[in-house]
C-alpha cells in the first residue's frame, strides 16, 4: 500500500531524512523508532503529502504523492504530531467537518462520526468545545478524526503520546485491530508499544534507517538474548561460575549478585537459539552438584538495550563534537 | 471538487459565531459607521440625499477593520498546527486558501448588510439615487475584499496574529496613501503627472472614487479583482513556502 523509495530531505544544510526506502502492506503495523530528532516526524508528513521531499519516490496505494495527491490523501487517515484540531469547535463538529471534508454526508456522515466516537470513547465529551477538554479527550479526538472515514492506511505520529496508562492500552489495542485489514504506520520512544503492537519495526537514527525487522528479530540483537541466569543458594559465586563456564555452549559469564546465601550468575551462550539446550544444561549441572536451585530466568532479550545499543553510539559521538 | 471548499467555508463562518468576538466585531463596526457618517462626515448638516458620507469614510474604517477579521485566517492554523490536519485531508490547497477567504468576505458583507438602516433614514429624509447607493455598496464589498486578501497573505507569513494585523495595515496604508489626494498633492511637486497617475492608479481610492459616484467601470472590478487573485496566489506560494521548509 505504502512503498516510500530513496527518500531524502533537506532542511536548508540539514540532512532531516537520508535516503530512506520501506514499504507497507494491507494487515502489517510499521513501528517507526528512533531518537527525538531522528527524522521519524518529517518522514510521516512526507508520506501524508504536508511536506514535500527533496528527492525519492513515495507511493501510495498506487499513486504518487507529490503527482496525484489527492486520490493518495483520500486512502490515508493521518494523526500528527500534538494532535492538533480546532479549539473553538465541539468534539462533534469537529468530527463532522472532517467527514464531510473527506466527501462523507447525510447519513453516511452520522454513522461515520458515531463509529469513530464509539472506537475512540469520546460519547461523553461530544458537545463540549475542544478547548475545554483535557490532553488525553483532546488527543483521542484528533485520533477519532483520522479514523472516521474508516481508512485503508493509517499513519500516526506518536499516538499514546499523553495518554494515561489505561488509555494507552486502549489505543494499542486500536492499532492492533486496525492492523489487521489496514496498513498502518505508527511512530514512538516507547519501546514496550512496539512489542505490543508492531508486525515490524524500523529504527531510525540521524536521519537514516539502521535497523528494520519484526520485534522479534530485533531483541535477539540484544547481547542478553538467549542468556540463562541462574540463583542458586550455599554455592559461591566463583564456584558457580566456573561451573557454567564449563558447559560447552556458555561463551560468557556474568557475575550478578553474591551474598553469604545465594550468587546469581548469568551466563551467554553463542546465538539466542541455543537457549533450550542451555537450561537443560544448566539444571544437568545443577542436579550433579546436588546444588540448590532458588530460581531460573532465561531472557528473551531486551529492546531497550537493542536501541541503545544501535543508536546511542551515535548520539554520543554528535554530543561531543 | 468545490464541496470541500463549502465545506471550510461553513466551517469558517460558523466559527466566527461561537465565540463572542464576532458580535463584538459588528457591534463596533455598525458604530463606527454611524459616527463616520452621521457626526465626522455632517450628514446632517450636508442636506443633500446621498451617502457620499457613508461610503467616504469606508477606506479608512476598513483599513484597521478588515485586518482584525483577517488577522488570524493562516496564523491560527500555523499556531495551532491545524495546517498539516487541513492540508494532509484530500482538497488542494487553493480549495483551503479560497474556502478560508470567501467565509471571511461573506462575514464582512453581512457586517456591511446590517449598515441597511442608512439606506432607509437617507430614503426617508429625502429621495435620493438608489442605483448611486447600490454601486456604492458593490465598490465597499469589493474594497473589503481587496483589504481581506491582502490580511490573508500577511496572516500566512506568521503564526502571530499581532505581527499579521500590523503587516496589514502597513501594506493597505500604502494602498491607500497613493491615490490619497493630499500624498498625490505633494507628489507631483517634484514628480511629473504621468508617474504621478500611475504611482495614484494603484491606491484603493483611485478605484473606489467612481463606485462612490455611482459609475461601475470594469476596469476598477477588474483592479479589485487583480488585488484579489494576487494576494490570494501569494498566500499559495507563502504556503508552499512554509510546506518545503
Amino acid at each position: 500500500m505504502i512503498k516510500v523509495e530513496n527518500l531524502i530531505k533537506n532542511f536548508g544544510p540539514k540532512i532531516a531524512v537520508n535516503d530512506v526506502s520501506f514499504s507497507v502492506e494491507r494487515g502489517e503495523v510499521l513501528g517507526f523508532l528512533g531518537p527525538n530528532g531522528a527524522g521519524k516526524s518529517t518522514t510521516m508528513r512526507m508520506v501524508t503529502g504536508f511536506i514535500p521531499p527533496t528527492a525519492g519516490r513515495i507511493s501510495v496505494g498506487g499513486h504518487d504523492i507529490l503527482t496525484n495527491p489527492i486520490p493518495a490523501k483520500r486512502l490515508i487517515g493521518y494523526l500528527p504530531e500534538n494532535a492538533p484540531s480546532y479549539a473553538d469547535m465541539t468534539v462533534q463538529g469537529f468530527l463532522r467537518f472532517t467527514a464531510e471534508m473527506r466527501g462523507i454526508t447525510g447519513d453516511a456522515r452520522k454513522r461515520a462520526v458515531n463509529r469513530a466516537v464509539e472506537l475512540c470513547m469520546l460519547e461523553n465529551v461530544l458537545y463540549q468545545t475542544i478547548d475545554t477538554l483535557s490532553k488525553g479527550y483532546r488527543h483521542r479526538t484528533c485520533l477519532a478524526q483520522s479514523i472516521i472515514h474508516d481508512p485503508d492506511i493509517l499513519i500516526m505520529d506518536e499516538p499514546t503520546d499523553g495518554l494515561d496508562p489505561n488509555q494507552k492500552h486502549e489505543v494499542r489495542n486500536l492499532i492492533k485491530r486496525m492492523g489487521t485489514n489496514k496498513a498502518v504506520i505508527f511512530s514512538t520512544h516507547i519501546l514496550e508499544e512496539v512489542d505490543a503492537a508492531c508486525s515490524r519495526v524500523i529504527i531510525i537514527d540521524r536521519g537514516r534507517i539502521v535497523a528494520n525487522g519484526t520485534p522479534d528479530e530485533l531483541r535477539r540483537r540484544s547481547h542478553l538474548a538467549g542468556a540463562v541466569s541462574v540463583v542458586v543458594s550455599g554455592v559461591t559465586a566463583a564456584e558457580l561460575s566456573e561451573a557454567l563456564s564449563s558447559i560447552d555452549l556458555v561463551v560468557r559469564v556474568d557475575t550478578l549478585s553474591e551474598t553469604p546465601q545465594q550468587s546469581v550468575v548469568r551466563a551467554h551462550p553463542d546465538s539466542p537459539d541455543q537457549k533450550p539446550a542451555l537450561v537443560r544444561a544448566v539444571m544437568e549441572l545443577v542436579s550433579q552438584r546436588h546444588w540448590q536451585l532458588e530460581d531460573l530466568r532465561t531472557e528473551e532479550g531486551h529492546f531497550d538495550e537493542v536501541f541503545r545499543s544501535i543508536t546511542l553510539p551515535d548520539t554520543i559521538k554528535e554530543a561531543r563534537q | 471538487m468545490s464541496g470541500g471548499v463549502i465545506t471550510i467555508v461553513k466551517r469558517e463562518l460558523a466559527g466566527y459565531f461561537v465565540s463572542p468576538v464576532a458580535y463584538v466585531f459588528l457591534v463596533i463596526f455598525l458604530l463606527l459607521t454611524g459616527f463616520f457618517t452621521f457626526t465626522v462626515g455632517n450628514f446632517f448638516e450636508r442636506g443633500e440625499a446621498s451617502l457620499v458620507s457613508f461610503f467616504t469614510w469606508h477606506p479608512w474604517l476598513y483599513l484597521f477593520l478588515v485586518p482584525a477579521v483577517g488577522m488570524r485566517l493562516w496564523s491560527e492554523e500555523r499556531r495551532l498546527g491545524t495546517l498539516e490536519l487541513l492540508l494532509t485531508l484530500p482538497i488542494a490547497t487553493w480549495q483551503a486558501i479560497v474556502g478560508k477567504f470567501v467565509a471571511s468576505w461573506l462575514f464582512l458583507a453581512l457586517a456591511l448588510a446590517l449598515t441597511f438602516p442608512v439606506i432607509i433614514t437617507v430614503n426617508w429624509l429625502g429621495d435620493p439615487d438608489n442605483g448611486v447607493i447600490a454601486s456604492g455598496y458593490v465598490g465597499s464589498v469589493l474594497l473589503a475584499g481587496a483589504y481581506l486578501a491582502v490580511s490573508c497573505m500577511t496572516s500566512a507569513m506568521t503564526r502571530n496574529q499581532v505581527i499579521s494585523f500590523i503587516l496589514s495595515v502597513l501594506i493597505l496604508l500604502f494602498l491607500i496613501l497613493c491615490g490619497y489626494n493630499p500624498v498625490t498633492d505633494l507628489l507631483s511637486q517634484w514628480a511629473s503627472p504621468q508617474v504621478v497617475q500611475v504611482v495614484a492608479s494603484f491606491s484603493v481610492m483611485t478605484h473606489f472614487d467612481a463606485f462612490q459616484r455611482g459609475i461601475v467601470d470594469v476596469r476598477d472590478v477588474v483592479f479589485f479583482a487583480s488585488v484579489i487573485g494576487l494576494a490570494l496566489f501569494t498566500t499559495g506560494v507563502i504556503i508552499r513556502g512554509l510546506r518545503a521548509g
